[in-house]
C-alpha cells in the first residue's frame, strides 16, 4: 500500500458530477436481465446452474457495488477497502478449502 | 508525497462519514461471508442432500424476492438523486415506495416460512429429524441466513422510515445529505446479500 | 507560536460543561475521559480475574485441593479466561491508549466519531454486565473453557447462551472501535503529518483496527450461531444432525488467532514510542515496524488452524498452516532486531518504562520463541493441550501485552493525570513481577513438556513440585502487582505535580500540557520533522 494511494485517495468527493435517474434505471434493468439469466441457466441443470451462480452472481454484486453504492464516482480508499475485505474473504474461503478439499 | 486532508472534528466531513459507513459495511460483509464460509463448507460435505433439499424451496417466491428488493434498491438510488436535485417531494415518494417494497419482501418471506413450518421443515421438528443429515443442516442453514437477511431488512426499514421523516423536516436537503447516502448504502449491501442467497438456496443447490 | 499567549483551557479533569462529577464523565465524548472510563472499568475486570488465577493455583496446592470442586475449577478457569481475553487483553491497549493518545499524537482533536466512541464504550460494559451476570443466574457459570468448543457447549447445562451473547457485544464494540480509529487515521491528521510521520503507535492501532474489522465479525456470527443451536437446534454445529464441530473450531480460530494480534501490536506500539525517548535517538528503521505491523495484522490472519492440528485436519492443511505460522514470526523479529538497534549508541536514560519496555522484550521473545516450537506440527502434537500451551500464551498476553500495559501506563502516567509517581516503589515492584511471573509460567512449560494436561482438576504427584513453584510464583507476582498499583494509586492522590515533558520526547503529546487541555491543542500543529526528530541526534 504506497502513501500516494493512501492519500489521494481521500479527494474523491463532490467535484464529480452526480449520475442521473436514466443511469440507475439502466443498472437496474441490467440486473433484472441478469437475474433472468440465472435463473434460465439453472433449469439446465446442476453443473450449469452452479456456473451461473459463479460467474452471474459476482456481477450482480459488482453492478451494485459499483452504480447504486457509488463505488464509481468515489476516490480510490473506498474501492481499496471493499477489495482488501474481499479479498480476505476469498483468502479465508482458500484455506478452509485446503482442510476441506484435502481430507 | 502529497498532503494529507485534514477535516478536522469542527469542520463537517462528509467524506469521512462515508468512510465510516463503509468500515461497517465491512464488518457486516465479514458477517455474512462467515455464513457463506459455514454454507460451503457443508455443501461439500452434503452435496446430494443439498441438491435435494433445495428443490423443496419455491423458486418463484425467491426470484419475485430478488425482484422487488432490486428495485427497491432502485428506488433509494432514485431518491438521492431526486435530493441532490433538490427535489425533496421525488425524493420521499421514491423512498415511500422503497419502504412499500421492503414490507412486500418481508410479507413474501414470511409467507415462505409459514409454509414450511407447515411442512414440518424447521429447526427442532420431529419431521426435519428423520430427513438425512445433510438436509437437516440446509434447512438450518437456510433459517439462519435468511434469517438473519430479514433481519437486517427490518433494521434497515427502520433506518429509511427515519431518513424519511429527516427528508420531509427538510433535516436532509440539498447540500447536506450524507445521511440518506449512508443509508441507502447499508440497504443496498442487504440487497448485495440477498443476490448470493438466491441462487445459493433456490436455484443451485 | 502565538497560542501560549492566551490563557490555557481548563484540562481535561475539569468538569466544565452543565454536568458535573460522575454524570459529566458517563457522558462524556472526550476522547481522553473515555480512555480513563476503560482504564477503570478494565483494571477492575483485571483484577477480579487475577484474584480467580490466584484460587486455581491455590488449589493445585495438594493441601487446598478440597477447597472448591471440580465443577468450580472449570467455572473458575472459564471466567478467568473469558474476563483476561475479552475484558481486558483485546480491548487493553488501543481502547486505553488509542482513544487517549491516538488524536493527540497524530494532532487532532478528537477522534472522528465521538459520539460513537462513547458508544462502543457502552458496548464494553453492557457485554461486560452481561458476561457477569452469566456467571451468577442460570445453572451455573459457564465450565467450557473460554473457547466454547462445541459439542460441549451446546449440551452443558451451565449459562453458556447469555456469556455467549456478552462475548457478543463485546466484539461489537472493538469493531466500532476500529472503525473509528481508521477514519480518524485517515481524515484528521494535523496539516504535514503525512503517513510516514506518524508516530509507530498510530501505525499499530491502524493494523489493529484492520484486523478488528475484519476478523471479529467472524467471531460475531460464530456465536450467534452457537446461541441459535443452544436456543432453536439448528444443527450446524451438533454432530447428531449433521453439523460438524470442526466447522466451529476453523470459525472460532479465524477470529481469535487474529485477536492474538489485536492483542500484541497496539504493545508493540506502545514500546516503539518508548524506546526512541528513553535512548534519545530515532527509531531504527521507521518503515520496516510500519510495515511489519501492516505484514504481522496480514499474515497473522491466516494462520489460525495452528491450534487444530490434533483435531483430524488433512495433511494438506496441517503442512500450509504449519508453513505459514513459521512465516509470521519474521515480522516479529523484524520489530525486536529494531528496537534492539535503537538502542544501540543512544544515550540511555534507564527509566521505569524503559524497564518494563525491555522486560516485556525479554518475556515476549521467551513467548515468541515457544510459538515457533508451537507452530511446528511434531512438537504441537506432543505438547498440544499441555501446559506448555498455557505457559506459552501467558509469556505472549501478559509477559507481552500486560508488560507492554504496564510500560505504557508508566510511561504516559504523567501525561494522562498531570502526577509523577514515586520512581522508587516502581522499582522495587518490578523485581516480585518479574521473579515471581517466571517462577509461575516457566515453569509451566517445564510441566507441559513433562506431560501436564491444561484444565484439569487433579494432578499426578510427580507434578506436585512444579505446581508448588508455580503457586508460589503466583503469590510473589501479586505481591508485585500490588506494589505497582498501589504506587500508582498513590501518585494519583498524593503524587508530585509531574512537568510537561518529564522524559525528553518529542512526539506530539509532549508538547501540550500535564494533564491535556480539552481539545488537545489550541492550535492545529504544522508537522514538519519525522515522528522522531531528536535534536541533539543533529548536531551529534
Amino acid at each position: 500500500m504506497s502513501d500516494s494511494i493512501l492519500t489521494s485517495s481521500e479527494h474523491g468527493d463532490g467535484s464529480i458530477a452526480h449520475p442521473g435517474y436514466g443511469t440507475f434505471v439502466k443498472v437496474w434493468i441490467a440486473l433484472v436481465v441478469l437475474t433472468g439469466l440465472l435463473v434460465l441457466m439453472s433449469h439446465f441443470g446442476q453443473s450449469s446452474a452452479v456456473w451461473g451462480l459463479l460467474l452471474i452472481t459476482p456481477v450482480k454484486a459488482w453492478l451494485v457495488f459499483y452504480f447504486f453504492m457509488h463505488l464509481k464516482y468515489e476516490g480510490p480508499l473506498l474501492k481499496v477497502v471493499v477489495l482488501v475485505t474481499l479479498g480476505t474473504l476469498l483468502i479465508f474461503f482458500a484455506l478452509l478449502f485446503s482442510d476441506v478439499a484435502f481430507r | 508525497m502529497s498532503e494529507p486532508n485534514h477535516a478536522h472534528a469542527d469542520h463537517r466531513d462528509d467524506f469521512g462519514a462515508r468512510l465510516g459507513m463503509w468500515l461497517f459495511l465491512v464488518t457486516e460483509m465479514v458477517l455474512f461471508g462467515g455464513l457463506f464460509i459455514a454454507y460451503s463448507y457443508m455443501r461439500s460435505t452434503y452435496p446430494a442432500d443439498f441438491h435435494h433439499a433445495g428443490t423443496e424451496l419455491n423458486a418463484t417466491l425467491g426470484v419475485t424476492n430478488t425482484l422487488v428488493l432490486l428495485t427497491s434498491s432502485l428506488t433509494v438510488a432514485l431518491s438521492i438523486v431526486a435530493i441532490q436535485r433538490g427535489d425533496r417531494l421525488k425524493s420521499m415518494a421514491f423512498l415511500s415506495a422503497s419502504l412499500a417494497l421492503g414490507v412486500t419482501f418481508l410479507v413474501i418471506k414470511a409467507t415462505e416460512w409459514a409454509t414450511k413450518f407447515h411442512h414440518g421443515l424447521y429447526p427442532n421438528a420431529p419431521h426435519l429429524a428423520t430427513l438425512p443429515h445433510g438436509e437437516q443442516v440446509f434447512f438450518g442453514l437456510y433459517f439462519t441466513m435468511t434469517g438473519l437477511h430479514g433481519l437486517h431488512v427490518i433494521i434497515g426499514l427502520g433506518v429509511l422510515s427515519y431518513m424519511l421523516v429527516q427528508v420531509a423536516r427538510g433535516r436532509i436537503c440539498q447540500d447536506r445529505y450524507v445521511q440518506l447516502e449512508n443509508a441507502g448504502l447499508y440497504w443496498h449491501l442487504v440487497d448485495v446479500i440477498w443476490i448470493f442467497l438466491l441462487p445459493l438456496f433456490y436455484l443451485a443447490a | 507560536m502565538s497560542a501560549q499567549d492566551t490563557p490555557l483551557p481548563p484540562s481535561y479533569l475539569v468538569d466544565t460543561g452543565s454536568r458535573k462529577g460522575l454524570l459529566a464523565w458517563l457522558t462524556s465524548t472526550d476522547h481522553k475521559r473515555i480512555g480513563l472510563l476503560y482504564l477503570a472499568s478494565m483494571l477492575t475486570f483485571f483484577f477480579v480475574a487475577v484474584g480467580i488465577g490466584l484460587v486455581m493455583r491455590l488449589v493445585q496446592l495438594t493441601a487446598f485441593s478440597h477447597l472448591i470442586t471440580a465443577e468450580t475449577y472449570n467455572a473458575l478457569f472459564t471466567v478467568h479466561g473469558v474476563i483476561m481475553v475479552f475484558l481486558f487483553v483485546v480491548p487493553g491497549l488501543p481502547a486505553v491508549f488509542g482513544n487517549f493518545f491516538l488524536p493527540i499524537l497524530i494532532g487532532a482533536k478528537d477522534v472522528a466519531f465521538p459520539r460513537l466512541n462513547l458508544a462502543s464504550w457502552y458496548f464494553y460494559m453492557a457485554g461486560a454486565t452481561v458476561v457477569i451476570t452469566a456467571l451468577f443466574t442460570g445453572h451455573g457459570a459457564p465450565d467450557t473453557g473460554w473457547t466454547f468448543y462445541v459439542p460441549f457447549s451446546l449440551h452443558t447445562g451451565t449459562n453458556v447462551s447469555l456469556a455467549v451473547f456478552g462475548a457478543f457485544l463485546l466484539g461489537f464494540s472493538s469493531m466500532l472501535t476500529g472503525i473509528n480509529f481508521i477514519t480518524t487515521i485517515h481524515r484528521l491528521r494535523a496539516p504535514g503529518m503525512h503517513w510516514f510521520r506518524m508516530p509507530l503507535f498510530c501505525w499499530a492501532t491502524y493494523s489493529t483496527a484492520w484486523i478488528q474489522l475484519l476478523a471479529t465479525p467472524i467471531l460475531a456470527i460464530t456465536l450467534v450461531l452457537v446461541i441459535l443451536e443452544r436456543v432453536f437446534g439448528i444443527g450446524i454445529f451438533d454432530p447428531t444432525k449433521g453439523g460438524d464441530p470442526l466447522l466451529y473450531e476453523h470459525l472460532f480460530w479465524i477470529y481469535s488467532h487474529p485477536a492474538v494480534y489485536i492483542m500484541i501490536l497496539p504493545a508493540m506500539g506502545a514500546i516503539t514510542e518508548i524506546l526512541p525517548t528513553f535512548a534519545q535517538r530515532p527509531i531504527f528503521g521507521y518503515k520496516a515496524i510500519a510495515f511489519s505491523s501492516m505484514a504481522i495484522a496480514g499474515v497473522g490472519s491466516l494462520v489460525w488452524a495452528h491450534h487444530m492440528f490434533t483435531s483430524g485436519l488433512s495433511q494438506f492443511a496441517v503442512m500450509t498452516f504449519s508453513l505459514l505460522t513459521m512465516i509470521v514470526a519474521v515480522p516479529s523479529a523484524i520489530k525486536v532486531f529494531n528496537w534492539v538497534s535503537t538502542l544501540y549508541k543512544g544515550s540511555i536514560d534507564f527509566q521505569p518504562p524503559l524497564l518494563f519496555a525491555l522486560t516485556f522484550i525479554f518475556l515476549f521473545c521467551i513467548g515468541g520463541l515457544t510459538g515457533v516450537m508451537l507452530g511446528a506440527l511434531a512438537v504441537n502434537v506432543h505438547v498440544h493441550d499441555t501446559y506448555f500451551v498455557v505457559g506459552h500464551f501467558h509469556y505472549v498476553m501478559f509477559g507481552g501485552t500486560g508488560m507492554a500495559f504496564f510500560a505504557a501506563l508508566l510511561y504516559w502516567f504523567p501525561k494522562m493525570f498531570g502526577k509523577m509517581y514515586s520512581k522508587k516503589a516502581i522499582y522495587a515492584s518490578w523485581f516480585p513481577i518479574f521473579i515471581g511471573f517466571n517462577m509461575l509460567y516457566f515453569t509451566m512449560l517445564v510441566l507441559g513438556v513433562m506431560g501436564m494436561p491444561r484444565r484439569y482438576f487433579h494432578h499426578l504427584p510427580r507434578f506436585d513440585t512444579g505446581h508448588d513453584i508455580a503457586t508460589v510464583g503466583s503469590w510473589i507476582l501479586v505481591l508485585g502487582l500490588v506494589m505497582f498499583f498501589g504506587a500508582l494509586v498513590h501518585a494519583l492522590f498524593k503524587g508530585e505535580k509531574a512537568e510537561d515533558n518529564p522524559w525528553g520526547g518529542v512526539t506530539l503529546e509532549w508538547t501540550i500540557p500535564s494533564p491535556p487541555p480539552q481539545e488537545n491543542f489550541q492550535e492545529i500543529p504544522t508537522i514538519t520533522t519525522e515522528a522522531y526528530h531528536f535534536p541533539q541526534e543533529e548536531i551529534g
